[in-house]
């Protein structure tokens, strides 16, 4: 009996112990399954743009870091409880998402598409290359309405809680059938099994995606800025506050967006961009 | 905590509750029939049949029902001999899935559930039949399955439970069933514990109600009346 409450003890204490020594160091929570973004290699270490990124911006802001890992549709809600400081996961910065948090400045940008297997009949759809929402014009209410004739009675698969969600919802193309799903993994798969139609996301998801598997995923359409897509991809901070944390998020918010000026100028995101892009997505 | 975001979403979450009812009303029913044929076949004593039915059990038992509902969705789903085959017009939609799903795993609990009612039939009441010239098949029907089904009572209530717990596992295929649309909800609200909560309501008076019918059930048909 006594060893077993010797053992209770010792496990207590080391959990207190740990707690401590990580407190000062700044924790990221990222996805790990959103490649070139964010993944995991085979042994399950996080790798993509987004961790080594991460780690270059903590050597400028000379702290330490540790990378996490957080399901998507529990991001935002594991940083405002604490569970990191800063979200580095993809995540673009939206109105929608800053009414909950705040955001660094962007450190890439990168465009959606929709995607289809080959043999589909949306390929060679009439649109232009690409649209940016934000601008508006004859162009992009042309290729929208082109859209949601295309899309209409179709199955439109993406992960849940995106802005590609939030652009099908929208209405810009009309009522669309929306399907969610928890990651981009999946979204694939049923892409390639039939049951999704099309598919919406980042375009080098899709990329990505058809080169690693081989499968003959086709981006189709417009590429995708602006508007309910965002304004590009930066670090996501808890609103600072008058208290001790809250001041401390406020500092982060500071030293992130002074590492991604330095980083920026040293051309450290366009060569990890390109690495990862193969081409520079940085901004 | 924000009240008003519970009060605004519970209509929402009672709409989703109506889809958690019918993926359970369906494997229930299903699962019913197939929990009954193969205990049926447990109690067989040809040994291949006896296996047989024994492996299913321990097969759907065995394996955790999200494994079941992925293997069943996006496992078959890649294999290209189904997708072209007549059954990929059910395998296609994430709904039927999740109901051959939640059907086979409740089948194998209930045959389980009903065997071991079978069991404790006692030899005396079925003897008692016999010896007023009852056939073999008339006391089956009339007897024993009577029997079982109320032996069973309680076990299989408790299975219905977790059976209604277990659907919220279709959110994991697409289905906007109570869980999938509280998680919807989350993904644009980013508060967990609110809508988890009015969710969790929901489901513990679901379980209050099948709780109780089955109680009614158990002292309408109580053996001592």
């Amino acid at each position: 009996m006594n060893i077993f409450k010797k053992t209770i003890l010792t496990v207590l204490a080391s959990l207190f112990v740990i707690g401590n020594v990580y407190a000062d160091k700044i924790k990221i929570g990222t996805e790990g399954a959103y490649p070139p973004w964010n993944s995991k290699d085979a042994s399950g270490n996080l790798i993509g743009f987004e961790v080594e990124l991460a780690q270059e911006l903590c050597a400028i802001m000379k702290h330490e870091c540790i990378i996490v890992e957080q399901d998507w549709d529990g991001m935002i809600p594991a940083l405002l409880m604490r569970k990191f400081d800063a979200i580095m996961a993809g995540m673009s910065i939206t109105a929608e998402r800053q009414k909950t948090i705040t955001f660094s400045q962007g450190y890439a940008d990168e465009v959606a598409s929709l995607a289809v297997m080959k043999g589909s009949s949306l390929v060679g759809m009439d649109t232009p290359e690409g649209i940016n929402l934000s601008l508006g014009g004859s162009d992009v209410k042309k290729a929208l309405k082109t859209l949601t004739g295309a899309l209409a009675g179709k199955t439109v698969c993406t992960q849940t809680g995106t802005i590609h969600q939030n652009f099908l919802e929208s209405g810009d193309v009309g009522s669309v059938n929306v399907r969610t799903y928890k990651t981009q993994d999946e979204v694939n798969l049923d892409l390639t099994s039939g049951r999704c139609d099309v598919a919406l996301a980042a375009a080098v998801a899709f990329t990505d995606y058809a080169d690693k598997s081989g499968e003959a995923v086709t981006l189709v359409g417009p590429t995708f800025s602006g508007g309910a897509f965002g304004n590009g991809v930066g670090v996501g901070i808890r609103q600072g506050g008058d208290d001790a944390i809250g001041k401390r998020d406020a500092k982060l918010l500071k030293d992130f967006n002074k590492a991604i000026n330095t980083a920026r100028k040293k051309g450290i995101i366009s060569k990890l961009a390109i690495k990862h892009f193969g081409f520079d997505a940085s901004m | 905590m924000d009240f008003d975001l519970m009060f605004t979403s519970f209509p929402k979450l009672l709409g989703a509750t109506v889809v958690t009812l019918k993926l359970l009303s369906a494997s229930l029913f299903f699962g019913l029939i197939i929990g009954l044929l193969f205990a049926i076949l447990r109690l067989n004593k040809n040994i291949f049949i006896n296996k047989f039915a024994y492996g299913y059990s321990y097969l759907f038992r065995g394996t955790p029902l999200l494994v079941q509902i992925f293997i069943i969705y996006f496992g078959l789903g890649q294999i290209e001999y189904l997708r072209s085959s007549f059954l990929w017009v059910i395998l296609k939609e994430p709904y039927w899935c999740a109901i051959i799903a939640f059907t086979l795993n409740t089948g194998a609990y209930t045959s389980e559930i009903l065997r071991s009612a079978f069991q404790t039939i006692k030899p005396g009441i079925i003897e008692a039949g016999k010896s007023l010239g009852i056939s073999n098949k008339i006391i089956f029907y009339k007897i024993q399955i009577p029997i079982a089904i109320r032996q069973s009572l309680p076990a299989y209530g408790n299975e219905i439970i977790l059976m209604m717990k277990g659907t919220s596992l279709a959110s994991t295929v697409t289905l906007m069933d109570l869980t999938g649309v509280a998680k919807y909800i989350i993904s644009t609200t980013f508060k967990p514990i609110e809508v988890f909560i009015v969710a969790g309501g929901i489901y513990l008076f679901m379980t209050f109600i099948i709780h109780n019918f089955i109680k009614y059930l158990e002292k309408k048909y109580s053996f001592s009346q």
